[in-house]
């Protein structure tokens, strides 16, 4: 079958620099000292006069053969990136333009407040529209990423809930969960307890209500789902966990199915996060950072990590350090700022009817491929689909093909692969999330290139088992890597 | 693979063998087939107490991080050194030279409770229709 490319990519190798070294080049040219040597004896052993192997090279040979490594990238800005759970969306320039306003760029945060009045301002504003789009009563920006975020939540629910005299030792999670989730718990010293889904893929409320102890301390969900669902009982299950004393933390990761539509503080949520490098198009992977700002309902709000920004009664702001329950400080200054200035820039540039229109085409988007791969991939919770969808390899396996194959022969088709094998509650699962970015043709290519590899996967299925066939490298030897890894280039 | 007669099995796929006081453990084959290629094995300290049905320890291959499932009470008496350097004997020989760790039973007789080899089969049985 011949291959329709939605992107090329140069196929020259590149050896790494180390390999490009040769006694005596130079990339740097220093000045004459103009202060004292050093005295270097008194190392002893310690000291060195050169260091082993580091590569000789020209200004030009790194500049070529970092530029050359670079054009070997593929993101959001060279094609579809339907990685599911990651929301690879477009970061739109506009972000960047007003980013690298020189007041904003060159901003420091040991300048006095009177100087940094707009700075705290965009920090401001922006938790004020994050309040507005969630639904929750307070916000912090602080942590740096959506884990980081998640550990702020329980370190506030924990500080809550020692604050009412409770001892509670454990934190449910569902089987769907996002890996980090108990990975938060368990850090923060807390059991963790799985929770079941049921057959529509959602959280099982007779499980919940069996588990759900006054030993208890939260549970954290994802909704929707990572199998892209909507979980329908929310009331019910924030209801289940508040009558037993239990707090509801909502991982934000699938908010882009959510912003303008409806909001975790209205249907129970105590504590959530929000990836800004997700759903507010700040850059995701890569460069970031990330930015995982924590919002709360009323209660917990004593807890929020310092410092707070606070408007005084003359409009002027200032960092709050004197607030005595807090958790503490969770990142240095306040967060990765620049994120916020992006954030705020996303925000403002869609308006509330612009943030709609985004969730409205993202779901759109995931349905139209959930239903344009219909009977070519098995799909193990067929229902309407909320951001992402999650089909499985099943059909697939019967000829020796995997998720895993399929998502390697994607690349040969010019896309980035979806998330393979997650969630764990799908056998093979192949998790689709095209975000609002993607338009009707580039998706009509990328469901046309998945429907070939299914019908390649029949016909041909050794091709798809030794995907890719196009790229530099094709399959690594994953096992051996993990079995006896090569951590630092030798001669 | 066969799944030995004389061992006991648990729906997280670990099997263990009694003899008189000790019992060891391991992992079914079908658990490592699902898992893929094994690189990892963390394996809890000699001394330290296992709790029926808590993990005390996981398995990593290629394709995710496992936890291990104590099938019994009891106490580590011993572990499988070799895994550390070779954790692919848990793909080859799953159900003898890839025992994990060996422990003190605190009640034999619990063993009852788990399954047989003609149950577990029909439970993976079961399991591979879903």
């Amino acid at each position: 079958m011949a291959i329709t490319r939605a992107s090329r990519h140069l196929v020259q190798n590149e050896p790494l620099i180390f390999e490009r070294s040769a006694a005596g080049k130079r990339g740097y040219q220093l000045p004459p000292l103009d202060v004292p040597a050093a005295d270097l004896t008194g190392l002893g052993r310690l000291r060195r006069d050169q260091i082993a192997d580091f590569p000789e090279v020209s200004e030009l040979e790194v500049i070529r053969h970092f530029t050359r490594l670079s054009t070997w990238n593929y993101g959001v800005d060279t094609g579809l990136y339907p990685l599911g759970s990651c929301t690879m969306k477009y970061n739109p320039r506009v972000n960047e333009q007003v980013a690298r306003l020189e007041g904003l760029a060159q901003g420091h945060p040991l300048q006095p407040e009177e100087l940094s009045q707009g700075a705290l301002r965009i920090m401001h504003l922006l938790s004020r529209y994050l309040l507005e789009i969630t639904g929750m009563d307070a916000i912090t920006l602080q942590p740096a990423a959506g884990a980081h975020g998640e550990m702020t939540g329980i370190l506030m629910i924990h500080a809550l809930l020692s604050a009412r005299g409770e001892a509670r030792h454990k934190v449910l999670i569902p089987d769907s969960a996002h890996g980090t989730n108990p990975a938060t718990a368990a850090i923060a010293g807390y059991q963790v307890q799985n929770l079941r889904s049921n057959a529509r893929g959602t959280v099982d409320l007779a499980d919940l209500d069996r588990v759900m102890t006054d030993d208890v301390a939260a549970l954290m969900l994802t909704n929707p789902n990572t199998l892209g669902l909507f979980e329908e009982d929310i009331h019910r299950i924030a209801d289940l966990i508040h009558e037993r004393g239990g707090l509801l933390y909502m991982d934000g990761a699938n908010m882009n199915a959510l912003v303008g539509r409806a909001r975790p503080g209205d249907f129970g949520v105590d504590v959530m996060h929000l990836n800004l490098h997700k759903t507010f198009s700040t850059p995701h992977g890569g460069g970031g950072p990330g930015a995982g700002p924590v919002a709360v309902k009323s209660e917990l709000e004593p807890f929020l990590p310092i410092p707070v920004i606070t408007a005084g009664a003359d409009g002027r702001l200032r960092a709050d350090y004197d607030r005595p329950r807090t958790i503490g400080r969770m990142r240095s200054f306040y967060g990765n700022f620049g994120m916020f200035v992006r954030a705020l820039a996303y925000i403002m540039a869609n308006g509330c009817d612009g943030l709609k229109q985004t969730t409205e085409d993202a779901v759109l988007n995931a349905n139209y491929i959930r239903r344009g791969l219909e009977g070519a991939y098995a799909l193990p919770y067929d229902r309407p689909c909320m951001h992402e969808c999650v089909f499985s390899d099943q059909k697939q396996q019967a000829h020796g093909v995997s998720t895993g194959d399929i998502a390697k022969r994607l690349i040969d088709y010019g896309f980035h692969p979806y998330t393979v094998s997650f969630p764990l509650v799908v056998r093979g699962a192949m998790m689709i999330e095209p975000t609002e970015s993607a338009g009707r043709d580039e998706l009509d290519e990328f469901i046309a290139a998945l429907r070939a590899i299914a019908a390649e996967a029949e016909t041909e299925p050794e091709r798809v088992k030794s995907a890719p066939h196009t790229t530099r490298l094709s399959r690594l030897d994953e096992v051996s890597a993990a079995r006896q890894p090569i951590l630092r280039w030798r001669r | 693979m066969a799944y030995p007669n004389e061992y006991r099995y648990t729906k997280e796929h670990e099997w263990i063998f009694r003899e008189g006081q000790t019992g060891t453990i391991g992992i079914t084959d079908y658990a490592q087939r699902q898992l893929g290629d094994v690189v990892y094995v963390e394996l809890p300290k000699v001394g330290n107490a296992v709790k029926k049905g808590e993990a005390f320890g996981t398995v990593e291959s290629v394709k995710a991080v496992s936890e291990i499932f104590a099938p019994a009470d009891g106490t580590v008496k011993e572990i499988n050194e070799k895994l550390a350097g070779a954790p692919e004997l848990i793909n080859q020989d799953p159900h003898q030279r890839a025992w994990l760790i060996k422990i003190e039973l605190a009640q034999p007789a619990e063993l009852d409770a788990l399954l047989t080899a003609a149950e577990y089969e029909q439970f993976i049985a079961e399991t591979a229709e879903h």
